[in-house]
């Protein structure tokens, strides 16, 4: 016992150093992941022949590869066959970035689909063209309705960057994986590790609420 | 495959697709039991965090809060590497299995819940004001509600198992992706290898998904919505 | 039918208080009265919906003891209900609405519970809605679907807590023609209602509910003539001119 408890005192700052790393790893790829989803959601939506089906292909390709072999695929061959040469810890948040493009494709999309129809007609009615319509009026609308979603996205996020220690990120599940190979403190290690993570996650999504809470519309949404 | 040079189509057709469709089939056995105990699981903690009263209904919601709030890959780490500390010794293929039951079924609770909260109190009202009695009444009028309304999720909880059977990899027990990485790894095609693997995920996924749409059709009452 | 007794607290609120009513064979009473006066629960606890605290409930001379859940189950087959917002199965057809207790608790066969289920939704002038869902129907349709599926267990008694009141005034007068030749045909019914033209018509007797208790009750012609100094009748020149 005495020497768990040693163990973890040692280790926890460490580890904690991990999860600074961590947080930024899941904010870049949070704030990449946006950049992307929002243009594919618009163009899943309001695009036409070509470039709605590349939106959908794309959406259909990250959805459907595990991040493990995303990963994988990106950080050892295509950044390299393409003559990129990334850190692991670029290379985790473009490939989180990526795949959460995808997510937050649906995310916002689920949105716009939620507005009432007459939204889109109404600022066409009022002379706008399409491109302002969507910027100026549905998005408003269609992003503060997605931060639910995004809630559930930053704790899928967060997750799954756990697994950015097969390219050697030094995140927490890297960092705990160093110290338990060289001291064999597996179970308490990990157990660290996961309450780092459940912590994390409850901070992100109390976060998220306030911030749901500062950009609420009086009455909005409130029957939806 | 003229249009290839011979080596090009020894390395496809007798390394990786052998060693990948090998893959393909630890993959599968470990989808198929994970999701139906998943499932399971998933009914009775759900049920339990509706209908468990204070003290089951706490636990159960703890049992889903903790395993739907660490990652997965923590989870099979700790089962594989941490429980021989306790003396409990899993295999690979075992401490997988039982990790993606276990997180599985937490997040299946959550879906299980909401279909069971989603079922108006009238319907459950009216059924007992026809003579049915409580047990009648939640086989022939709540379940029936209760499964189309969490089908979605708890579909979309099967193409995500599908996917983190992957980290299987991480405790040595050998899919598709491990074999992928092994094969990788020793030709260094990394872009061709987890490219084709990708895609052996991609069909599984696509597969999955349109299966789900097709039950999800099936079932379908004008004007009751999902979740 | 006798109730005897029935009284109800609520959070510390005394929603009934000892209430006492007896319904004869083929009577139609009419429970009018303000909000929260208690009528509703008073139907719901005839059906033991709600249990009461104290009192009892008497159907044809036999006490129903309502921790016997067998009993309770017969005792509610008999007793038809039909609630304010319809509580149509939302899974099921018009047809299967009417059909699935037939079926799940007397233990019909399909074709059989199918077949009394068209026929009693032909009495509700339905038979042409039977294969749509509830989201498929208006609100006076899904509510004479709900009146032919209590119609379908044979009911010896049917309690109506508001039929019509959340329905648009158009569709009000279909729902109260089913219920009206209910009446004219011999069943027993209590009715919770706001309708004071339909109450003057069709009661035999209406009951005047206020804080718990019952205030007044006689015939209509007693209670609602013009000029008899009566609590109904200022409550119902209210509700009549208050629009």
């Amino acid at each position: 016992m005495q020497e768990i408890l040693t163990v973890l005192w040692e280790a926890a700052p460490f580890i904690l150093e991990g999860a600074g790393i961590t947080v930024v790893a899941v904010v870049g790829a949070m704030f990449l992941g946006l950049g992307i989803g929002v243009p594919l959601a618009v163009a899943q939506t309001y695009g036409t022949g070509s470039v709605r089906r590349m939106a959908d292909l794309y959406v259909w390709f990250f959805r459907g590869i595990p991040i493990l072999v995303l990963l994988f695929l990106f950080y050892f061959g295509l950044f390299a066959w393409i003559g990129l040469n990334l850190s692991a810890m670029t290379a985790t948040v473009l490939v989180l970035g990526m795949t959460s493009g995808a997510y937050q494709s649906q995310i916002v999309r689920g949105a716009i689909l939620a507005l009432p129809q007459g939204q889109f007609k109404a600022a066409l009615a009022l002379g706008m063209s399409r491109a302002q319509a969507v910027w100026s009026i549905i998005l408003p609308q269609a992003l503060r309705l997605s931060i639910p979603g995004w809630s559930n996205e930053y704790s899928i996020l967060l997750k799954d960057s756990a697994l950015a220690f097969v390219l050697g990120t030094s995140e927490i599940m890297a960092r705990t994986h160093f110290v338990a190979t060289r001291t064999y403190q597996h179970l308490p290690l990990y157990l660290l590790a996961a309450a780092m993570y459940f912590g994390l996650t409850w901070a992100g999504v109390g976060v998220l609420r306030l911030v749901e809470r500062r950009v609420r519309i009086k009455g909005y949404g409130e029957t939806a | 495959m003229s249009w290839m040079p011979a080596e090009e189509v020894e390395f496809f057709l007798h390394r990786l697709i052998p060693a990948l469709n090998d893959g393909l089939l630890v993959t599968l056995a470990l989808i198929v039991p994970s999701s139906l105990f998943g499932l399971a699981g998933g009914i009775v903690v759900g049920s339990l965090r509706v209908y468990g009263g204070a003290l089951w209904g706490r636990l159960a919601g703890a049992y889903a809060a903790i395993f739907r709030g660490t990652p997965l890959v923590i989870q099979l780490v700790i089962l594989y590497f941490g429980l021989p500390g306790l003396g409990i010794t899993l295999s690979p293929y075992a401490a997988a299995v039982i990790g993606f039951t276990l997180c599985s079924a937490a997040y299946h609770s959550e879906y299980v819940r909401g279909g069971l909260r989603a079922v108006r109190r009238g319907q459950l009202l009216a059924a007992q004001a026809l003579g049915f009695s409580p047990w009648k009444a939640v086989v022939w009028i709540v379940i029936p509600q209760a499964v189309r309304k969490a089908l979605p999720g708890c579909g979309n909880e099967l193409i995500y198992l599908i996917k983190y059977s992957s980290l299987a990899y991480v405790v040595t027990c050998f899919e598709l992706t491990g074999q992928a990485k092994i094969i990788a790894s020793e030709s260094f095609r990394f872009s061709e290898v987890f490219f084709v693997a990708g895609l052996y995920y991609l069909i599984m996924v696509t597969v999955a998904s349109k299966f789900l749409q097709w039950i999800e059709s099936r079932l379908k009452i004008p004007g009751f919505g999902t979740l | 039918m006798r109730v005897v007794g029935i009284s109800k607290r609520l959070g510390g609120r005394r929603i009934l208080d000892a209430i006492h009513l007896e319904l004869f064979k083929g009577q139609t009473k009419v429970l009018i009265g303000p909000s929260g006066g208690g009528k509703s629960t008073l139907l719901q606890c005839m059906n033991y919906l709600i249990f009461p605290e104290t009192g009892f409930i008497e159907l044809e001379g036999q006490t129903i003891d309502p921790r016997n859940t067998k009993a309770l189950c017969a005792f509610r087959q008999q007793v038809g209900m039909i609630f304010q917002d319809f509580n149509l199965f939302d899974h099921l057809t018009a047809v299967d609405n009417v059909a699935i207790a037939l079926r799940k608790v007397r233990g019909w066969s399909r074709r059989q519970a199918l077949e009394r289920a068209m026929a009693e939704l032909e009495r509700v002038g339905l038979a042409d809605k039977a294969t749509l869902y509830p989201a498929e129907l208006s609100g006076g349709q899904k509510q004479r679907v709900s009146i032919a599926r209590a119609l379908a267990m044979d009911p010896k008694v049917m309690l109506l807590d508001e039929p019509t009141s959340a329905l648009d005034p158009e569709l009000v007068s279909e729902v109260l023609a089913v219920i009206r030749a209910l009446a004219q045909g011999g069943m027993t019914m209590v009715m919770a209602t706001h309708q004071m033209g339909f109450a003057r018509a069709v009661a035999d007797e209406v009951l005047f509910m206020e804080n718990g208790r019952i205030i007044e009750q006689g015939p209509p012609a007693a209670l609602l003539t013009p000029g008899a100094a009566t609590r109904t009748l200022d409550f119902c020149s209210q509700l009549e001119g208050g629009i």
